[in-house]
C-alpha cells in the first residue's frame, strides 16, 4: 500500500521516500501479490485434483450430452481476447495515455462480462433444463463448486477493473496509477490461465 | 510518540487533499491523528510493535484458555472409571484444546515474534503494508472469538478432534452448529495467516536495509521468511477442505459422502497436506528463535549459519511431501507406504544437522545460564526426544501399532510444548527487554523453567508407556483392570506442575509489564540489528537507515575492527514518514466476522429476534461491511505524516 505515489514515469514526485524503495527494485505490491497467485495456484490446483480424483473413482456417466462444447469453446476464446486488452490496458497506462487504457479497461470489462454471462447461461441450462445440480451427483458437486470458484474470481477481477474504470471518470486514476493496473492485470492474466487449464480438464477431457 | 513534534502532514497517495489532520473519505470518520485517545489509538494503529504487543496478550489469553482445557482432561484421567465430565464434554474439551493450542495460542505468538522482531532485524520502519498487518491481527482475534463463541450456543463447541474427520463431521453424524463454528472460525484464521504472510513476504524480500544480503539476515527473519511460504502454499489446502465440508453440511453437496460417490478418505489427504506443513509453521519460528537465543549466551557466532539457514528451506520443502504418515493405517498400498516412509525419515537428516550446529554453537563457548538459554537448552533436549519418536512413527509397521495411542500424543507434545513452547518461552524471556524496557525477574524465570521442564517431562513422558501397552488417544475414561491407573496418576500430576509453572510466568509477565525496573537497553550483550535501537523501540525504529557492513553487526559495534562497524544513513530533512492510522482494518475484520457467523447460523432460527427470520440477512450485513470497509481502506490511502526524532528521548537520533 505504501507504493501507490512511487517514481512512475520518470515523473519527478515532489521527494521519494527511503522505505519506498525496494530491495530487488520490484515494488512491495507486485511481489504480494505474486505470492497471492502462488497461494492461489494451490487453492485451484485443490479443487481440480479434486474434480479429477472423482472422475478417476467414481466412474460417473457420460457427460458429453450436457457439456454444449461450442458455446464454452466460444467463450474460452473470449476470456482469451479479455486478457489480450488487459495487456494493452497496461502499455497505455505505461505510457501515460489515460484514455487508452480507458478504452482497454472497457474492453476487459465488457469480455470478461460476456464471458461470465456464458457461465450463468451454461449453470442456467444444466440445472432447469438437464437437472445437473449441484447436490445430485458427484460429477455436479465438483463440477459446479471448480467452475463457480473461477467464476467467482472472474466477477471479483471485473469488480476490480471497474473501480478503476469509474475512478478514470473522477480523476482518481492517474498517470501513477500503471503500477496499480499492473498488478490489477496480474491477477486477471492468472485467473485466465487457470481456466486454460480447467478447459481441457473439466471439459475437453470427458470427449476423449 | 508523545516525545516527538507532528511536522507537516503529508498528502494521502491519491495526491487529493493536503493539509492536517487527513480526512477519512466521505467525512464520515475522522482518521486519528497524533495524539488521539490511548484506546482509539490501539484500535487503528498500524504500527508493526503495538500490532505485535496485541498479537502476544491475545495469544497468551487463549494459551491459558487451552491450558485449562487440557487441565480439566488430565482431571478427569486421573483415575479409572471417572465420571467428573460427561463423554461430549471431554471430546469437546480434547478438540477445543488442540485446535486453540494451534490456531490461537503457539501460530499468533510465533506472528507476534515476526511482527515484532522482523521489522527490527531487517532494520525497517515497518512491514511492506501496515493497514494489512492491522487487518490480520483483527481477524485473527476475531476469529478465536468466533471459535470460542461455540460453547454459548445450543449443543456447545465443536465434539470432532481437532483435525475433525469425514464422515463424523458430515450432518448426519455431527448435526450441532458447534461443527459450523469450527469450520467457519478456521476459514477465518486462515484469511488471517495468509495475510499475514503475503505481508512478510514483501517485507523481507524488498525492506531490508542496506547492505543487508540475504546471507547476513539473521536467522530469525530466515525462519520467518520460509514459515510465510510454507503458510502462503498449505492453508490454501484446508481452505478448499472447509469449503467443501460447508457445502456438504450445507447445501448437501457429495464431497464427503460415501453413500452418492464421495470419499472421506479425500478429507484427510487435504487436511494432512495441510496439516503436516503446519508442524512445520509451529516449529520453524521456534527454531529460529533458539539460533538467536543460542549465539547471544554462548557468546560465540553461530555455528555453519548458511547450513542452518538451508536445513531451514529443505525441511520447508521436504514439509510438503510426507503428509500420508498420519494414514498409514488407512490401507495406501505398499508403494505409497515406502516413499512416505522414506521422505519421513529423510526429514530427520536437515533436522539433525541443525541440532549437531547448535550443540557446535555452544561448544567451547562462554556460556551464561540466564533463563532465555535455560529455555533454549530445553528446547534442544526435549524438542530432540520429540524427535526420536518422530522418526519411529516414520516406520510403517511400528507407527501402525503405535497409530491413535497416547504414545502419539506424547510424540506431539514434546515437539510442541518441549519444542515451539519452550523456544517461544525463550524468546519471550530474551526479547522482553526489547519490547518493554523492563527485564523479567532471572529468580522467578528460573523457578518457572525447572517447574514447566520438571512437570512437563512427568505429564508426558508417562504417555509414552501408556501408548506402548495400548491405551488409545481421546478416550474418556478407561478401566481400571487394564494396568494404566499409575501412570495417568503421575501424568496429572505433572500437568499440574506444568500449569503451575505457565502461571508463575504468565503472572510475571503481567507484573512486569506493570511494575518491572527499566533496564539497559541491551542488558543481554546481544549481536542482531534489533538492539542497535532504544528499548522499547521508538515510533519509527530507526531514525535513520541503519547501513550493515556484516552479519551480527550489533556485536561487531561493541567488539570487532572499525571497519565494520554499522553506519547511518542521512538524517531525513522532512523528518521521518510515517503511515497514518485506520479504522478500515478493524471495520474489514468485524464485517469478515459477522459474514462468518451468518454462515454458521445459516440454518438455524434466531433467537431473541422475532421477525429476524433467516440468519442470511447477517451475511448481507457482514459482507457488505466488509466491502465497503475495503473501498473505503483503497480510497483513503496510507496517508502519512513526519515525525522528527527527539533527540533527549533517542539516543541514537
Amino acid at each position: 500500500m505504501s507504493q501507490a505515489h512511487t517514481e512512475p514515469l520518470g515523473k519527478a514526485s515532489e521527494h521519494v521516500h527511503p522505505e519506498e524503495q525496494t530491495n530487488t527494485g520490484i515494488p512491495n505490491k507486485k511481489v504480494a501479490m505474486w505470492a497471492f497467485l502462488a497461494s492461489d495456484c494451490m487453492f485451484f490446483g485443490t479443487l481440480i485434483s479434486t474434480h479429477l480424483i472423482y472422475r478417476k473413482t467414481t466412474g460417473y456417466p457420460d457427460v458429453t450430452h450436457i457439456f454444449d462444447i461450442e458455446l464454452t469453446t466460444g467463450s474460452t476464446f473470449i476470456l482469451l481476447m479479455s486478457s489480450l486488452f488487459m495487456a494493452l490496458a497496461v502499455s497505455a497506462m505505461h505510457k501515460g495515455n489515460l484514455n487508452n487504457a480507458r478504452w482497454s479497461l472497457g474492453a476487459v470489462i465488457l469480455f470478461g462480462s460476456l464471458f461470465l454471462g456464458a457461465q450463468v447461461y451454461e449453470f442456467h441450462h444444466f440445472v432447469h433444463d438437464l437437472g445437473l445440480t449441484i447436490n445430485g451427483s458427484i460429477f455436479g458437486t465438483t463440477f459446479y463448486t471448480l467452475t463457480g470458484t473461477h467464476g467467482i474470481h472472474v466477477l471479483f477481477g471485473i469488480i476490480w477493473l471497474s473501480s478503476w474504470l469509474i475512478y478514470s471518470f473522477f480523476g482518481t486514476m492517474k498517470r501513477e496509477h500503471a503500477l496499480d493496473i499492473e498488478v490489477a492485470g496480474l491477477y486477471w492474466h492468472f485467473v485466465d490461465i487457470v481456466w486454460i487449464i480447467i478447459f481441457p480438464f473439466v471439459y475437453l477431457i470427458e470427449y476423449v | 510518540m508523545a516525545e516527538s513534534i507532528v511536522h507537516d502532514t503529508h498528502s494521502s497517495a491519491k495526491g487529493g487533499h493536503a493539509g492536517a489532520p487527513q480526512k477519512s473519505f466521505f467525512g464520515l470518520l475522522k482518521r486519528p491523528g497524533e495524539g488521539c485517545h490511548p484506546v482509539i489509538d490501539w484500535l487503528t494503529t498500524v504500527d508493526h510493535k503495538k500490532i505485535a504487543i496485541m498479537y502476544g496478550a491475545a495469544a497468551l489469553f487463549f494459551l491459558v484458555l487451552g491450558g485449562v482445557e487440557a487441565l480439566i482432561i488430565r482431571w478427569q484421567l486421573a483415575g479409572p472409571e471417572r465420571e467428573m465430565i460427561s463423554a461430549r464434554f471431554y471430546n469437546q474439551l480434547f478438540t477445543m484444546h488442540g485446535t486453540t493450542m494451534i490456531f490461537l495460542a503457539v501460530m499468533p505468538l510465533g506472528a507476534a515474534f515476526f511482527n515484532y522482531i522482523m521489522p527490527l532485524q531487517i532494520g525497517a520502519r515497518d512491514v511492506a503494508f501496515p493497514r494489512l498487518n492491522a487487518f490480520s491481527l483483527w481477524v485473527f482475534l476475531l476469529g478465536g472469538v468466533l471459535l470460542n463463541l461455540s460453547w454459548f450456543f445450543p449443543g456447545g463447541a465443536p465434539p470432532v478432534g481437532w483435525f475433525a474427520y469425514a464422515p463424523l463431521t458430515s450432518s448426519t453424524y455431527s448435526p450441532g452448529i458447534g461443527t459450523d463454528f469450527w469450520v467457519l472460525s478456521l476459514q477465518v484464521l486462515g484469511i488471517s495467516s495468509l495475510a499475514a504472510a503475503f505481508n512478510f513476504i514483501a517485507t523481507i524480500i524488498n525492506m531490508r536495509a542496506p547492505g543487508l544480503s540475504m546471507m547476513r539476515l539473521p536467522v530469525f527473519t530466515w525462519m520467518t521468511l520460509i514459515t510465510s511460504f510454507l503458510i502462503i502454499l498449505a492453508f490454501p489446502a484446508i481452505t478448499i477442505a472447509l469449503v467443501q465440508l460447508m457445502f456438504d453440511r450445507n447445501f448437501g453437496t457429495f464431497f464427503f459422502e460415501a453413500g452418492e460417490g464421495g470419499r472421506p478418505i479425500l478429507w484427510q489427504h487435504l487436511f494432512w497436506i495441510f496439516g503436516h506443513p503446519e508442524v512445520y509453521i509451529l516449529i520453524l519460528p521456534a527454531m529460529g528463535i533458539i539460533s538467536e537465543v543460542l549465539p547471544v549466551f554462548a557468546r560465540k557466532p553461530l555455528f555453519g549459519y548458511p547450513i542452518i539457514v538451508f536445513s531451514g528451506a529443505v525441511i520447508g520443502v521436504l514439509g510438503f511431501a510426507v503428509w500420508s504418515h498420519h494414514m498409514f493405517t488407512t490401507g495406501l498400498g505398499v508403494i505409497a507406504l515406502s516413499a512416505f516412509a522414506l521422505l519421513t525419515m529423510l526429514i530427520a537428516i536437515p533436522t539433525g544437522v541443525k541440532i549437531f550446529n547448535w550443540i557446535g554453537t555452544l561448544w567451547g563457548g562462554r556460556i551464561r545460564f540466564d533463563t532465555p538459554m535455560l529455555f533454549a537448552i530445553g528446547f534442544i533436549s526435549m524438542f530432540m526426544i520429540g524427535g526420536f519418536t518422530g522418526i519411529m512413527h516414520a516406520s510403517v509397521p511400528v507407527d501402525t501399532q503405535q497409530h491413535d495411542t497416547y504414545f502419539v500424543v506424547a510424540h506431539f507434545h514434546y515437539v510442541l510444548i518441549g519444542g515451539s513452547i519452550m523456544a517461544l518461552l525463550a524468546g519471550i524471556y530474551y526479547w522482553f527487554p526489547k519490547v518493554s524496557g523492563k527485564q523479567l525477574s532471572e529468580r522467578w524465570g528460573k523457578i518457572s523453567f525447572w517447574l514447566v521442564l520438571a512437570g512437563f517431562n512427568l505429564a508426558f513422558f508417562p504417555m509414552h508407556f501408556l501408548g506402548m501397552t495400548g491405551m488409545p488417544r481421546r478416550t474418556h475414561t478407561y478401566r481400571a483392570d487394564m494396568g494404566w491407573t499409575e501412570w495417568n496418576v503421575w501424568s496429572t500430576v505433572g500437568a499440574f506442575i506444568l500449569g503451575l509453572g505457565m502461571a508463575i510466568f504468565v503472572g510475571q509477565i503481567i507484573y512486569t509489564a506493570w511494575k518491572g525496573r527499566r533496564c539497559k537497553a541491551d542488558p543481554w550483550d546481544s549481536r542482531t540489528l534489533e538492539w542497535a535501537t532504544t528499548s522499547p523501540p521508538q515510533a519509527y525504529n530507526f531514525p535513520r537507515t541503519p547501513i550493515v557492513k556484516t552479519r551480527d553487526q550489533v556485536w561487531a559495534d561493541k567488539y570487532d575492527s572499525e571497519e565494520i562497524h554499522l553506519e547511518w544513513g542521512p538524517e531525513e530533512e522532512h523528518g521521518i514518514h510515517m503511515p497514518d492510522r485506520s479504522w478500515y482494518p478493524l471495520f474489514a475484520g468485524i464485517g469478515l466476522f459477522i459474514f462468518a457467523l451468518g454462515w454458521v447460523l445459516f440454518k438455524e432460527p434466531v433467537p431473541f429476534i422475532p421477525g429476524f427470520a433467516n440468519f442470511l440477512h447477517l451475511q448481507v450485513v457482514g459482507f457488505s461491511l466488509l466491502m465497503l470497509s475495503i473501498y473505503l481502506w483503497a480510497l483513503e490511502g496510507p496517508g502519512g505524516y513526519h515525525l522528527h526524532p527527539d533527540k533527549s528521548k533517542d539516543p541514537y537520533a
